[in-house]
């Protein structure tokens, strides 16, 4: 029963924040909302560890390891962007209208986010897929300005593009399936008769989707609109955006991987994967504005889940999952950070920003804190993960593919660290406007800055047993299925 | 699963229900005004509608139909209207001059896009497949490349979305035929779903259209890594 009722705590948390009750209302019934669905996540993550698998709707809605591992990445990310937003909101919006509506998309974005990994079927998991890009659009837009709506309006005609090709994949996967005799029409049931479908349209249905949710996850070269979007909107949205919609997506084209035959798959996603990685870390280098960096380094960690997908059984699967949650935590932080230096100076030119850790302490200690974070230093969880990929790779003796990525991952860490650094450490080159000077970040958003900052370092130095568990239980639901 | 029952007429029906469709693809690419573009693009939904009916009878598939006549409702008559209704007449007046490419390069590349979709689908029909998956599966690949083509050199917001929604029809064209049995729920939720976005496209080419004063969405390129000039 709690699966079902996990997404009607944000749908109804959207039609409670639209009630005119004040600008504290919506922000707490949003928060509330969201520590509640945190809350059954956990619950179901635990009791799935235990069971495996729930099943609340046979054949359409059912919790697996994979799912509630989605689950919990979504929701924790949701429970911090919307304690980031009330302090961050308040700061920048006064008219309540606009107020209330920003919170019933924040909760209807969030109601789409937790649909996808709750749906059995895979046509239906490509409407959910959908409603995340349909009902954040209008986040992208929110500040209205020029920039803002240039982003919305590409955002959503990628998102359009995508799904529409990723549709024709979706059929064409149905297809398949009923060339191998059928079956129930789920996640499941394709898993049933994967060695029984012909490859060549497996493949193509693959082919498809990858292109149609590889332009959704921002995979290199369809990846033009993600820094837009993901510096465009408000910070809290972005952290939702990059830390976790893209993890969705990325969380359908990885059911699709146990159907492949074994060793194309390796090579697809090991080839798809690369690309990603090495242009998203030179782009890295030639940034001028602090949230489009964060952007471009989930463009180049969407690559690594994927390598690590394509190194194979066993240890690239469970590294592939280890990395999938690491980046959520740690990308949703930096855009925390990013929006704490934003609040701090008032602009997104890195060129602008000098010797923040003088101007304001905490805004720079935390974008110090996710730069290290996501850049892949000890002792933090993407250290771990990405450590682990290189370990998986050699087993593997994938050497080339391994000394790639390495290559790759220190551009980015070098990158992303150059242009930090300069911002944090830098002399100061002009004074503070003075609307910014002396304003204390909003409560909330530190606060947000800590609790954020708790699961980035203890992940990285300790995994908790039934972390462990869920993982490989994820782990096992996109290793190959057993071939005759 | 049972084959389609071979019903020339029917079959021979289908059959112009998939050229009239492509024609309209390759009309919606070519026309430079916005309302000329929204026709045609209810003429290719309606073309949709009619494979969805024929393929039903053939097929004898009561899902079939349901999905027809939503089709119908929702992409012939409730999109375009939303797609009306959201913006001014002057929008849908106005001539598309700047369009990256000319008339007969266009029409040249669709067709060339066209033969690939027809090549494309080749393999996919050497392992199963009957005569209605030999004709709806090469039309919808070629409508879906030439959606996409649309989409990419269109610089107007209307006639942008058109083609995008094109490419979807196209996808959904192919979907007929070649997996007749989807569920009847998902079928009808993508269509649904649909409908919220021409919604929220609407309301998002309003705000571009008042705050910046235009919908000739291909200007907008202020962000970029480049200095701003």
């Amino acid at each position: 029963m709690s699966l079902i009722a996990l997404p009607l705590i944000p749908l109804a948390a959207v039609l409670l924040s639209r009630l005119p009750l004040g600008t504290r209302f919506a922000p707490a019934v949003t928060l509330l909302a969201a520590a509640t669905a945190f809350a059954l996540a956990v619950r179901t993550a635990l009791r799935v560890v235990a069971a495996r698998e729930l099943v609340a709707l046979a054949g359409w809605l059912s919790v697996d390891g994979l799912s509630a591992l989605v689950w919990l990445l979504v929701t924790f990310v949701s429970l911090m962007a919307a304690l980031y937003s009330w302090g961050y909101l308040a700061a920048h919006e006064s008219d309540a209208r606009r107020i209330r509506s920003y919170y019933a998309h924040f909760n209807l974005f969030v109601f789409a986010l937790v649909l996808v990994p709750l749906m059995a079927e895979p046509a239906v998991t490509w409407i959910a897929v959908e409603f995340t890009a349909v009902f954040s659009v209008l986040l992208v837009a929110f500040d209205n300005t020029r920039g803002a709506l240039e982003a919305a309006w590409k955002y959503i005609a990628l998102m359009f593009m995508g799904a529409a090709i990723a549709l024709l994949g979706f059929f064409v996967l149905f297809w398949a399936q009923a060339a191998a005799g059928g079956g129930h029409d789920s996640w499941d049931g394709l898993r049933a008769v994967a060695p029984g479908m012909p490859p060549v349209l497996v493949m193509a249905a693959f082919a498809l989707i990858l292109v149609g949710f590889g332009t959704k996850v921002g995979f290199a070269p369809m990846h033009t609109w993600l820094p837009d979007a993901h510096s465009q909107a408000p910070s809290p949205v972005c952290a939702l955006l990059s830390g976790v919609k893209t993890t969705t997506v990325l969380y359908t084209l990885l059911r699709l991987v146990p159907l492949l035959p074994p060793a194309r798959a390796a090579v697809w996603l090991q080839v798809v994967g690369l690309i990603s990685v090495g242009v998203a870390a030179f782009l890295l280098l030639q940034v001028r504005d602090y949230k489009r960096l964060f952007a471009y380094s989930t463009v180049e960690h969407m690559g690594i889940i994927f390598v690590a997908a394509g190194l194979g059984a066993p240890g690239g699967f469970y590294t592939a999952m280890l990395q999938m949650v690491s980046h959520s935590l740690t990308k949703s932080f930096c855009f925390f950070a990013a929006g704490a230096a934003l609040l701090a100076v008032g602009t997104r030119e890195i060129a602008s920003v000098r010797g923040l850790i003088r101007t304001s302490p905490v805004a720079g200690a935390a974008l110090l804190f996710g730069a290290l974070a996501i850049g892949g230093a000890p002792p933090f969880a993407v250290f771990l993960s990405e450590f682990s990929v290189f370990r998986a790779g050699v087993e593997q003796h994938d050497y080339l593919v391994t000394a790639l990525l390495v290559v790759f991952i220190t551009v980015a860490f070098f990158g992303i660290l150059l242009h930090v650094n300069r911002m944090v450490f830098g002399r100061p080159t002009a004074p503070v406007p003075p609307a910014h000077a002396g304003t204390p970040l909003p409560p909330t958003c530190v606060l947000t800055l800590v609790l954020a900052a708790i699961p980035v370092l203890v992940f990285g130095l300790y995994q908790p047993a039934w972390l462990h568990g869920l993982l490989m239980l994820a782990a096992s639901r996109i290793a190959p299925v057993a071939r005759p | 699963m049972p084959g389609p029952s071979a019903i020339p007429w029917l079959q021979n029906l289908n059959a112009l229900a998939g050229g009239l469709f492509l024609l309209a693809t390759f009309g919606m690419v070519a026309t430079r005004q916005a309302l000329g573009c929204l026709r045609l693009f209810i003429a290719q939904s309606a073309c949709l509608v009619l494979s969805a009916f024929l393929l039903g009878m053939l097929d004898h598939s009561w899902d079939l139909m349901v999905v027809g006549v939503v089709d119908l409702a929702i992409k012939v008559f409730v999109n375009p209207w939303l797609l009306r209704r959201s913006l001014g007449r002057e929008v849908y007046t106005r001539r598309e001059i700047t369009q990256a490419l000319n008339v007969p390069a266009t029409l040249l590349i669709a067709l060339a896009l066209a033969l690939t979709g027809y090549f494309l689908a080749q393999p996919l029909l050497a392992v199963t497949g009957g005569a209605d998956i030999g004709l709806n599966l090469p039309i919808g690949l070629a409508g879906l490349l030439i959606g996409t083509f649309t989409a990419t050199v269109r610089r107007e917001a209307v006639p942008l979305f058109l083609g995008l929604l094109a490419t979807e029809n196209s996808a959904f064209f192919a979907g007929l035929a070649v997996a007749p049995a989807m569920p009847l729920m998902a079928e009808v939720a993508i269509a649904f779903d649909v409908m919220i976005l021409v919604f929220v496209v609407g309301i998002l080419t309003r705000l571009v259209h008042e705050r910046i004063g235009t919908t000739e969405v291909g200007a907008l390129t202020a962000l970029r890594e480049e200095p701003k000039a």
